[in-house]
């Protein structure tokens, strides 16, 4: 696996890249920074929390976004074209028998222009090799232990698309409005790792 | 069932051999057999851009694992999306 990003002689290689291109004209200093940081403006675990809220309230949105994702989050002002390129969005539903649970076994794949950086257990190495193997355990762990009945699918995020989860609802909602349902939503419930 | 032998519910195998570079072929899923999903878009194979070289974009596919198929243990599946280039189809003999 390739866990280890820290290593200094990795962080030294890019430094005196970065001063390369400056040097050259062809980056402006501290530019890399920039662009960084308005990759990352816009995304927070609240758009997808919005995503699933509307799902809630609204079954034929849900239709869409189950269908096609990248068009339906459009609905709700978002987009998956934050990067570089639009990357493919698949998102998949929890059920009363099937559960859902994503992971990146290579790296730590994550749709970070719309979800905003991954958390750090998201990038370990025993969540990415262990999830896999054994999601009920793991999800135990997480403090979500699944009836024995409930069906685990597990998505290695591990190419060109990135996943969100879709919880269910919690009972006893029904008198809420879609953005107090949205309050509801955990970063981990998105992931697959909590029931909401 | 279809003649198209790359379509969603056909049976495929993954390639089993270990790469000398960079592949997005886990491991864990090589040299098994599982069922394509859908098709989730056309891509340059990630193995040939880690190189520098330049491919055709080609199909990518959600496969679908038995975990026992993968780890000899666990009643969970493992879906993983993979280029068309690691996957063999199975020919069915009704």
């Amino acid at each position: 696996m390739s866990g280890d990003h820290g290593s200094s002689v990795i962080s030294a290689r890019v430094r005196h890249v970065e001063a390369l291109l400056e040097s050259c004209g062809l980056l402006d200093a501290g530019e890399i920074d920039i662009r960084i940081d308005e990759f990352l403006a816009g995304g927070t675990p609240a758009n997808g929390a919005r995503i699933v809220a509307r799902a809630w309230v609204d079954p034929a949105f849900a239709e869409r976004l189950l269908a096609d994702a990248n068009t339906a989050i459009r609905e709700v002002g978002l987009s998956m074209a934050g990067g570089l390129q639009e990357q493919r969005l698949k998102v998949v539903a929890n059920s009363a028998d099937q559960h859902n649970v994503v992971v990146c076994t290579l790296c730590s794949c994550y749709p970070i222009a719309l979800l905003g950086p991954s958390p750090s257990w998201y990038k370990s190495e025993a969540y990415r090799s262990r999830v896999v193997r054994d999601p009920r355990g793991v999800l135990a762990e997480f403090g979500f232990p699944l009836p024995a009945g409930t069906s685990i699918a597990v998505w290695d995020a591990s190419a060109e698309s990135r996943y969100l989860v879709l919880p269910r609802r919690p009972v006893g909602t029904g008198d809420l409005a879609e953005t107090e349902l949205a309050g509801l939503v955990t970063r981990k419930g998105l992931i697959g790792t909590a029931p909401v | 069932m279809s003649t198209e032998p790359f379509t969603p519910g056909a049976r495929v195998r993954t390639r089993s051999t270990d790469p000398a570079g960079h592949t997005r072929l886990p491991r864990y899923a090589r040299g098994a057999v599982g069922v394509l999903v859908e098709q989730a878009g056309r891509h340059p194979l990630a193995d040939d851009r880690a190189r520098g070289v330049t491919g055709d974009a080609q199909p990518v596919w959600h496969v679908r694992f038995a975990a026992a198929d993968l780890f000899g243990a666990g009643d969970h599946t493992v879906t993983v999306e993979l280029w068309q280039d690691y996957l063999t189809p199975i020919e069915e003999h009704p």
